[in-house]
C-alpha cells in the first residue's frame, strides 16, 4: 500500500514538471499554428505511459539504487582512505576508487533511458549502418573515462580547466579526421548520456571523494566532474566511428585486392 | 504484451552492468554483505518497469509530437515563429528544472565560501536565482543557434570548436571558484525530458527542410545546450566580480 502512494505521488511529481512544457507545446501548435494532432488518443496514451513510467523508474532510483550507491561511496572512501601510507598518501593510493567509478558510471550511463532512446532514434535515421548497441557502449565508457579522469583530477590536484582544455583538444583534432555523418550525434552525445541516472551517481561521487582527501574542498572539488563526464563520449564514439571506418575501409581492400578465387581455403 | 516483455527483457539488461558493479565491489572488495537486498531488489525491479513504460511511451507520443511540431513550425514559413519557439521553449524548460534549482542552492555555497557575495539568505538566494536566469537564457539562446543552424547548414564542427576555444579563454576571467559550476551547468541542464524532446525538434526540422539531411543537421541542438551555459554563466559570475 505504502509502494502504490509513494508510486502515485512521484507520478504526480513527474507530471507537475513536464505540464508546462505539454502546455506551452499545445497552445503553441493549436493556437499558434492552427495544427491539429492526427492520433490523440495514441499521442495521450503515449503520454500518460511517458509520465508514469518516469515516476516508477526515478523511485525506483531514489528508492534503493542512489542510498546503495551513497553509501558504497563513502564506505569505499573510508575503506581506501583507512589504508593510506602514513605520510604524504599520492594520488596513485586512491586507485581502487578510480576503478570503482569507472564500473560505476558505465553502469549508470547504459541504464540512462534518454541514451537508449536517441540510440535508437540514431540506428534508424543511419540506415543502420551506425549500431544503436555500439553506440550506448562506446558512450558510456567515455563517460566511464571522463569520470575517472575526475578522480584522478580531484586526488591528484590537477586544475580542471587543463583537464578540459587537453579534452576540448583531443576532440578538435579528432574531428579533423572522424566521418562526418556521425560528428553532430557524437558531440549531442555527452549531453544525453548525463542524466537521470548519471547526474546523481556522479554527484555523490565527486563530494565523496572531495570531503575525504586532504586539501580538497568538498564546495569547489565537488564540482566538474559532470562536465568530464560530458565532455569524453564525445571522443570514445567518434573513436568508434574511426574504428568502424577503418575496418570497412580494411575489408574492401582486401575485397579488391584479392580474386575471389584466393579466398577459398588452401 | 509480447513487445512489452521484450522491451522488459531489454530494460533488464540495461540495468545489469550497475547491479553487478554494486554486488561486485560490495561483496568481493569490502567483504560485507548487502544489507538491504530485498529494498535493492524492489528498486531494481520499479527502475525496470518504469524506463520500459518511459521508452515505450517516448516513442509513440513525444518523438511524433515532436516531429509535427517541428514540421509544422518549418512549414509555416516564419523564422521569428521558429526562434521564438525555439528560446521560450529552452528558457522555460531550464528554468523549471529540479536538478538545476539544487545545484544552484550548492553553487551560491561555493560562492559565499570564496567570498563573492556576502554569506546571508537574501544574497544567497539572489545568486542562485541570478546563475538560474543565467543557465536559462543560455539554453534558450542555445536553442536560437541550434535552430538558425539547421536552417542555414552552418557547420557543427566549426561551431563548437569555436565555442571550446571561447569557454578556455572566459576561464581566465572568471573567478576560480566559480569555474567548475559553470563548466557542469550544461550537463545538469539536459535532462530526461528535455534531451528526447529538444533532439525530436532537431531531426523534425532538419527532416522537413529537403536540404538538410536529419543525421548530420538534426543532431547538435544537445551540444549547444551543453556549451552555451559555460560561457553564460563564467560571464556573469565574472561581472558579478567586478561590480
Amino acid at each position: 500500500m505504502d509502494l502504490m502512494l509513494a508510486i502515485l505521488r512521484m507520478i504526480g511529481d513527474t507530471t507537475l514538471s513536464v505540464v508546462p512544457i505539454a502546455a506551452f507545446m499545445l497552445f503553441f501548435h493549436r493556437v499558434v499554428l492552427h495544427r491539429q494532432f492526427a492520433e490523440p488518443v495514441q499521442l495521450g496514451a503515449g503520454f500518460v505511459l511517458m509520465l508514469a513510467g518516469l515516476g516508477i523508474f526515478l523511485l525506483g532510483l531514489e528508492q534503493a539504487l542512489f542510498p546503495v550507491g551513497r553509501l558504497m561511496v563513502d564506505q569505499l572512501v573510508a575503506f581506501t582512505t583507512a589504508r593510506l601510507p602514513e605520510q604524504a598518501p599520492g594520488w596513485w593510493d586512491y586507485r581502487l576508487i578510480f576503478a570503482f567509478a569507472f564500473c560505476l558510471a558505465f553502469g549508470a550511463a547504459i541504464a540512462e533511458p534518454a541514451l537508449l532512446a536517441i540510440a535508437g532514434r540514431v540506428q534508424e535515421l543511419s540506415g543502420g549502418t551506425i549500431n544503436a548497441w555500439g553506440l550506448r557502449v562506446a558512450a558510456a565508457l567515455g563517460v566511464a573515462l571522463g569520470v575517472t579522469v575526475g578522480t584522478v583530477r580531484i586526488a591528484a590536484g590537477i586544475p580542471l580547466h587543463w583537464c578540459i582544455a587537453a579534452t576540448y583538444a583531443v576532440i578538435i583534432v579528432q574531428t579533423l579526421f572522424a566521418p562526418r555523418a556521425i560528428t553532430s550525434v557524437a558531440y549531442d552525445v555527452g549531453g544525453v548520456s548525463t542524466s537521470a541516472v548519471t547526474v546523481p551517481v556522479v554527484t555523490a561521487l565527486g563530494l565523496g571523494l572531495a570531503q575525504q582527501v586532504p586539501g580538497r574542498s568538498e564546495l569547489v572539488d565537488g564540482f566538474g566532474l559532470l562536465a568530464l563526464a560530458a565532455a569524453h563520449p564525445v571522443i570514445t564514439v567518434l573513436a568508434y566511428a574511426q574504428i568502424n571506418a577503418l575496418l570497412e575501409r580494411r575489408a574492401q581492400r582486401l575485397r579488391t585486392l584479392t580474386p575471389p578465387q584466393d579466398q577459398e581455403p588452401g | 504484451m509480447r513487445l512489452f516483455w521484450r522491451m522488459a527483457l531489454g530494460s533488464l539488461r540495461d540495468l545489469a552492468p550497475v547491479l553487478i558493479v554494486i554486488l561486485f565491489f560490495q561483496t568481493i572488495v569490502l567483504d560485507r554483505p548487502v544489507s538491504d537486498l530485498a529494498v535493492l531488489a524492489q528498486g531494481a525491479v520499479l527502475v525496470v518497469v518504469g524506463l520500459t513504460l518511459f521508452v515505450y511511451g517516448l516513442e509513440i507520443a513525444l518523438f511524433p509530437v515532436g516531429d509535427a511540431l517541428a514540421y509544422a513550425l518549418a512549414s509555416r514559413g516564419s523564422f521569428a515563429w521558429l526562434l521564438a519557439f525555439a528560446f521560450l521553449l529552452g528558457f522555460g524548460t531550464t528554468l523549471a528544472e529540479p536538478a538545476l534549482t539544487a545545484v544552484a542552492g550548492e553553487a551560491a555555497k561555493v560562492a559565499a565560501a570564496g567570498g563573492s557575495i556576502a554569506d546571508t539568505a537574501p544574497a544567497l538566494s539572489r545568486y542562485a536565482l541570478g546563475l538560474r536566469l543565467a543557465v536559462a537564457l543560455a539554453v534558450g539562446a542555445a536553442l536560437v543557434l541550434g535552430v538558425t543552424r539547421i536552417v542555414f547548414g552552418w557547420s557543427l564542427p566549426k561551431l563548437v570548436a569555436g565555442g571550446y576555444l571561447l569557454v578556455i579563454a572566459i576561464t581566465f576571467v572568471a573567478p576560480p571558484e566559480a569555474v567548475g559550476i559553470a563548466y557542469d551547468s550544461g550537463a545538469v541542464t539536459s535532462s530526461v525530458i528535455t534531451v528526447p524532446l529538444v533532439t525530436a525538434l532537431g531531426i523534425g526540422l532538419a527532416s522537413s527542410l529537403a536540404e538538410r539531411n536529419p543525421l548530420t543537421d538534426g543532431f547538435g541542438m544537445i551540444a549547444l545546450i551543453l556549451l552555451v551555459p559555460m560561457l553564460f554563466v563564467m560571464l556573469y559570475t565574472a561581472v558579478l566580480a567586478w561590480t
